[in-house]
């Protein structure tokens, strides 16, 4: 069921860039890719626990800050040691310059 | 009395590093605004390039100078530059390639790094996910797999490192029991199970590397096959071990702040060259998304909140050789890196109470 939460303003987010959102005890990773379309993942690196939003967004990569592991962020797909676990993925949408997405 | 240091990765050490916290802790950080971070973190083949065509150009150039002058006094230069080209400036290339930072391109990271394991002996598989615990869990006895120098130091062991000769006799018989299958359950520990075979499949391939060098130079009754392939991993090597048992040599071990465990070092260009730069080594720790072509922007940045960098290798050697004399007697005893009044102090709940110990005896 879905469940749609307020994660962010659009402009709190810099083109190809990586922010980090906390809601009930969990977090999650917000992005902003170079096509300006917005994307949400867990926060964590799959590999170990290490805020993603910490990391360095490059085209639709995310790498993680700890030990450089790359994650599809629109797909949530591991790209190759040391992830081997893929990144859940959140739908999204931004109405009225907020960010939004379905934690459901 | 404090207990021996048990350096396995599945004994007693480890079993107290993750029942205290110290396994997969969290680590200080020096704080860097993130506009300034993502700057530097940014990726850039052309430095990358330009340092590997130049590399490429001397191993090729210091080959054929070993090949025209085979037999002649006037082998010897440039069997010294292509030994430390081979044996040495493969291991920062390893490393950084490893990381996925030294090329924007992903395929370039991933060539120079397949091409400069194999250069090292070292399982490009097994050596990844080691890299990864060193990050993780860096010198936490029982967690690390890549402390080179264990305590009490062996200082006969660490003075052979330079020769080459017990890394040779450790890499070459790995990768031969890899080849037929068999992983250490060390390796086991840090190796997830799925990757497991890939590692054995890349030992197959440095074997098949190694026995048609082997058969090249009994076809034609030469040394030179081997000289070039493989022998350079003894006779090169010194270079890479000078600069990485700076790393985290005498320092603390068992803490989760890299100013104490980790040294930075300055160094004359042609090793940073060979280095990439890894003698800014706790920036790199710390911050290991910066590639090593940012790593002297970064160490401006915040060596403020970092201990002095050591002027030279000498002076860093100078410095930590009475250490490792004191631990021959005192395995406790450390070299505590004294930090500026501009940082943010240690941690003590980790360590003080080692130094207290340390500085009683």
């Amino acid at each position: 069921m879905a469940e749609w939460i307020e994660a962010c303003a659009a402009d709190d987010v810099d083109e190809e860039d990586v922010i980090r959102f906390d809601h009930g005890g969990r977090t999650f990773a917000i992005y902003r890719s170079p096509d300006d379309d917005f994307f949400a993942t867990d926060g964590y690196c799959t590999h170990e626990k290490a805020h993603l939003a910490d990391g360095l967004v490059m085209d639709d990569i995310i790498e993680c800050p700890k030990h450089n592991g790359r994650f599809n962020y629109k797909t949530g797909e591991a790209k190759g040691a040391p992830v081997c676990v893929n990144l859940k993925t959140y739908p999204v949408k931004v109405e009225a310059g907020k960010v939004m997405i379905d934690i459901g | 009395m404090a207990k021996k240091r048990d350096y396995s990765l599945v004994g007693e050490s480890t079993r107290r590093a993750i029942e205290t916290g110290l396994a997969s802790a969290e680590w200080y950080h020096t704080e860097v605004p993130r506009k300034t971070m993502k700057e530097l973190m940014q990726r850039s083949d052309g430095p990358a390039i330009r340092d590997t065509i130049i590399w490429i150009v001397a191993i090729l150039g210091s080959a054929a100078g070993i090949v025209w002058f085979w037999g002649m006094w006037w082998v010897v230069p440039f069997l010294f530059v292509y030994g430390v080209l081979y044996g040495s400036s493969s291991d920062s290339r390893w490393h950084e390639c490893g990381h996925g930072t030294a090329f924007r391109t992903r395929w370039m990271n991933d060539l120079v790094y397949q091409i400069a394991s194999f250069m090292l002996m070292r399982n490009p598989v097994q050596w990844r996910w080691s890299h990864a615990r060193h990050h993780t869990d860096t010198i936490i006895v029982g967690r690390d797999a890549e402390i080179a120098v264990m305590r009490p130091p062996d200082l006969l062991k660490a003075a052979l490192a330079f020769t080459g000769i017990l890394d040779f006799r450790y890499s070459l018989p790995t990768l031969v029991r890899q080849a037929f299958g068999t992983l250490s359950d060390d390796e086991k520990s840090y190796i997830p199970e799925m990757e497991q075979h890939k590692a054995v499949v890349a030992a197959r391939w440095h074997m098949a590397v190694y026995v048609a060098t082997i058969a090249v130079a009994i076809a034609l009754r030469s040394w030179i096959p081997l000289v070039l392939i493989g022998l350079p991993r003894l006779y090169g090597t010194w270079h890479m071990v000078l600069t990485g048992l700076l790393q985290h040599i005498g320092l603390a071990d068992n803490v989760t702040d890299h100013r104490l465990n980790t040294r930075t070092v300055y160094m004359n260009p042609v090793s940073r060259f060979i280095y990439w730069n890894m003698n800014y080594h706790v920036e790199h720790h710390m911050f290991p998304m910066v590639p090593y072509h940012a790593l002297p922007k970064l160490h401006e940045l915040i060596k403020h909140d970092l201990p002095a960098a050591n002027p030279s290798m000498w002076h860093a050697y100078r410095e930590v050789w009475p250490v490792l004399l004191r631990q021959l007697k005192y395995e406790d005893y450390y070299l505590k890196r004294e930090l500026p009044p501009t940082a943010k102090p240690y941690r003590g709940e980790f360590h003080d109470v080692d130094i207290t110990v340390a500085a009683a005896e």
